[in-house]
């Protein structure tokens, strides 16, 4: 089994009246498959209210399904008593840098984790120092996170979470409220994470710029699983992909409006460079 | 009728230690009915710039003349001015707080003092260029969507009929959804309304594809102020101070490099993907004329 | 103006003071506090001065940090100094109209005032030198024997760890939401009473809202990082008195048995008054 494992998920957000009784149910993740192996980077791609979020939340067990069982390493994320074991295998960053920063220090905010789970007094330290050096904020220990920039703020929380040692990281649209900058920065952490720890990522976002270096891309609409493979895969159903409101890189658009002219050029084009590559092989092609 | 603004500078906290130059020197003249773009990395002094324009924040020198009208002058209404020129702010939807979307649009107008009559043809006016329709009029703005809610701000401002607006970063946080609709909503307004309107933004893609000018700035000053095709030409520039220009033009750089005779002016992917089939065509037309010859 | 609270912010140097145990300097704050209140001499509160000074100086924050908390009460201390100057009966000084000024009246005017400005500065110092995480410790710790009788002390420390955290955040939101509404034309500056207490809804509604969703989120990323409140919770600064501490404490004992004895002195008052021939 792989590290993560969704079988037929379904979250029904329940709207209540004053009696607690049930006034209508709407359903957020309908019969989601899914399965990560150790190691992995997968993005989730989808426009706001696709259910993204709503199943990122059930990785770290602060959302338990309608319907269906989805395991974390194995553990059934029902199972109460294993609850502790699963937020600390499965670590979540948020969208809003501001609301997860616990701590007024930078440096008491990453140990607030391993406090939580009882680890060591020394042993914080060295989580500490470690994961504050692996998201490059070692320099800001002992700031406050208000003084922080938004990427730098997000890189913090992830740093908060790296010290908890998770084998694998949720990061439910991390990006959404930096700037360019910060996004890049964010996205590159994240990405060093997966290389140098091996953690497990899986990236949760609307921006398709920052899948593009994924493992695999799923793409959610209305609760469902309806794309994945690999971002050539993804990418080149452009038609697909702009039926659900979703970007696709520039360079893409630019292979598929040249495509519709008649150029007979590969559909699976996602940067600058590969599309350069093409047009000069087309070219050569049409001169022989 | 129009906005000049003369060296007009600003220094936040003036006289402490956390003095710092927000804006240096800054003339601009923004003539009515344009559609400019504003650039700049966060920092870059792009907000303070705008919360001048409807003075919110008072200029430490310099002067900014309404339609020839110093703002500084005493006497001038800052309230007028404020009606005159629409700010929407980041994030507008944090600013709602009525029961209901339609008396929360009304917010604006009624404190201009107009009859009821005319506040509710403004925002029912208003309502309608967001695209939120009379089944949304007597919803809690806390019920709609993150989309609906920016609309529905945006709208509490366009209810004060404004002649400039101004919008801070209006897609921050958005689905690209929710961002190409906002987007498109405010560039339908400049055209059938013919209102000068002003974008901040640090997404040249955005941008690109709306704005007739753009006024990049950084480090409080403004770099360049020119029209999209001439400000992307310096695309080298613009990633120095942490910017980028859209993808098409480096795409369009790059294959000019390697001696295409492409358009490096393009800036959308629908001018590159044309002036890339223009390449090819007439490559293919010589190709025919050389085959044609022998 | 909202960012110049400085109740409640670190600022941090490497100066002795800002590595003593928090319980001392909490501690010490109180002892302060009660010298202040408890001895009303002019001697006293050259003692006080003395010791005032000594800890700034020590503690490397600059003196500016320290007097910012006191725009927040300057109303206060006004009114507190105008009652108390013109109210308190005793010896004329000066008389105009109904009102009059006299000798006890100015005493207890300035000693108010003395006490309220140390007051202040001295509690900004302790928050000034003092992260909020440790200060929440250090009550955290001292208060661990009401455990006992079911007060949930570490969940009141957590809480306000919090707050002083989201303090600043929330500041600056309000100063958003205002300049935003006053871009739909709010106005927050006149009217009556009752006018700007209704203006005010504007501000309030969204602000409450925002804190609501804030506090939402957090307790999520709270949970999602193992938060199960503080049983089997470790810490990574432990609070272990040191050298430094104890010496600390002496000193502070120092400096209460001499305003014991000073305060009995009554010297100063008696020659100055007797001069003045009051």
């Amino acid at each position: 089994m792989g590290i993560i494992k969704a079988a037929k998920l379904a979250f029904d957000y329940l709207k209540l009246d004053e009696n607690g009784n049930v006034e209508s149910k709407q359903r957020a993740v309908d019969g989601v498959d899914l399965e990560v192996e150790a190691g992995d980077f997968i993005a989730i791609l989808g426009h706001n209210g696709s259910g993204k979020s709503t199943l990122a939340k059930h990785i770290n067990a602060i959302l338990l399904p309608s319907e269906g069982t989805l395991w974390v390493d194995g553990k059934d994320t029902q199972d109460e008593s294993k609850l502790w074991e699963i937020r600390q295998t499965a670590g979540m960053v948020f969208q809003n840098p501001d609301n997860q920063i616990i701590g007024t220090i930078v440096d008491e905010d990453v140990g607030f984790g391993p406090e939580n789970m009882g680890v060591p007094q020394e042993e914080i330290w060295q989580r500490v120092e470690s994961s504050l050096r692996s998201v490059g904020m070692w320099e800001y220990r002992s700031h406050s996170p208000n003084k922080l920039s938004g990427g730098q703020k997000q890189r913090v929380a992830i740093a908060g979470v790296v010290a908890m040692k998770p084998k694998c990281i949720v990061l439910d649209e991390p990006t959404a409220m930096l700037d360019p900058n910060g996004r890049k920065d964010v996205i590159r952490t994240v990405h060093e994470l997966n290389r140098k720890e091996h953690v497990t990522v899986i990236l949760i976002t609307h921006y398709m710029e920052e899948v593009i270096d994924a493992d695999r891309v799923i793409v959610m609409d209305a609760g469902k699983i309806v794309m994945q493979g690999t971002p050539h895969e993804v990418f080149g159903r452009v038609e697909e992909l702009k039926s659900y409101r979703l970007d696709v890189p520039q360079a893409t658009l630019v292979t598929h409006d040249l495509r519709k002219m008649g150029f007979d050029l590969r559909p699976d084009i996602l940067s600058n460079e590969e599309l350069v590559e093409e047009l000069q092989a087309y070219r050569d092609r049409q001169a022989s | 009728m129009s906005i000049r603004i003369e060296h007009l500078n600003y220094t936040y906290s003036n006289g402490t230690v956390f003095e710092q130059h927000a804006l240096k020197d800054i003339n601009l003249e923004l003539p009515d009915g344009q559609f400019i773009g504003i650039i700049g990395h966060t920092g870059s002094g792009k907000s303070t710039l705008i919360q001048h324009l409807n003075g919110l924040l008072k200029a430490t020198s310099g002067s900014i003349y309404y339609n020839n009208e110093d703002i500084y002058a005493e006497g001038y209404s800052m309230k007028q001015l404020r009606s005159k020129v629409g700010l929407v702010f980041q994030y507008p939807e944090y600013q709602l707080f009525e029961t209901d979307v339609f008396t929360d649009v009304c917010f604006g107008p009624k404190n201009l003092g107009l009859e009821n009559d005319e506040i509710e043809r403004r925002a029912a006016e208003a309502l309608k260029l967001v695209g939120l329709g009379e089944e949304y009029y007597r919803v809690s703005p806390f019920e709609l969507s993150g989309g609906q809610k920016r609309r529905a701000a945006i709208a509490g401002i366009l209810a004060m009929e404004p002649e400039v607006l101004v919008l801070d970063e209006p897609t921050a946080g958005l689905d690209p959804r929710g961002r190409d609709d906002i987007l498109d909503q405010v560039a339908r307004l400049h055209q059938e309304r013919k209102i000068t309107v002003v974008l901040v933004s640090h997404s040249m893609e955005d941008v690109a594809r709306y704005v007739q000018r753009i006024i990049v700035m950084n480090q409080g000053e403004v770099l360049y102020d020119d029209e999209p095709r001439k400000v992307f030409c310096h695309y080298k520039e613009l990633e120095a101070v942490g910017l980028a220009a859209p993808q098409e033009v480096y795409l369009m750089h790059e294959l000019a490099a390697l001696g295409w005779d492409v358009d490096t002016d393009a800036a959308t992917a629908g001018e590159a993907a044309e002036s890339i089939a223009r390449c090819l065509k007439n490559a293919e037309a010589k190709k025919k004329i050389v085959s044609g010859e022998r | 103006m909202l960012r110049e609270i400085t109740l409640g912010q670190y600022y941090p140097t490497d100066s002795v003071i800002h590595k003593l145990d928090p319980r001392v300097k909490l501690a010490g704050t109180m002892v302060f506090i009660i010298s202040l209140f408890a001895f009303g001499k002019i001697e006293s509160y050259l003692v006080a001065t003395l010791f005032l000074a000594a800890v700034i100086h020590t503690s490397k924050v600059p003196f500016k940090y320290m007097i910012k908390g006191l725009k927040a009460i300057f109303m206060l201390l006004m009114i507190t100094v105008i009652f108390n100057l013109f109210l308190v009966q005793g010896t004329v000084l000066v008389k105009f109209w109904v009102f009059q000024i006299t000798v006890e009246g100015v005493k207890t005017a300035v000693s108010m005032a003395v006490r309220l400005i140390y007051l202040i500065i001295g509690s900004s110092v302790m928050t000034l030198t003092t992260t909020p995480n440790d200060l929440t410790d250090g009550m955290e710790k001292s208060l661990s024997p009401l455990k006992k009788v079911h007060v949930p002390v570490h969940e009141i420390a957590m809480m306000m760890s919090i707050a002083l955290r989201f303090i600043p955040i929330l500041l600056e939101e309000t100063d958003k939401i205002m300049k935003a509404q006053q871009a739909r034309g709010a106005d927050f500056e006149s009217g009556n009473l009752i006018q700007r207490a209704k203006n005010m809804v504007p501000l309030l509604v969204p602000l409450f809202i925002s804190a609501f969703r804030r506090a939402n989120d957090l307790a999520m990323a709270m949970e999602a990082r193992g938060y199960h409140g503080g049983e089997g919770r470790t810490k990574m600064r432990p609070l272990v008195y040191q050298k430094r501490d104890k010496t600390a404490y002496l000193i502070l004992l120092g400096y209460f048995i001499l305003m014991l004895v000073v305060s009995r002195l009554n010297v100063i008052e008696t020659v100055l008054f007797g001069a003045l021939g009051w």
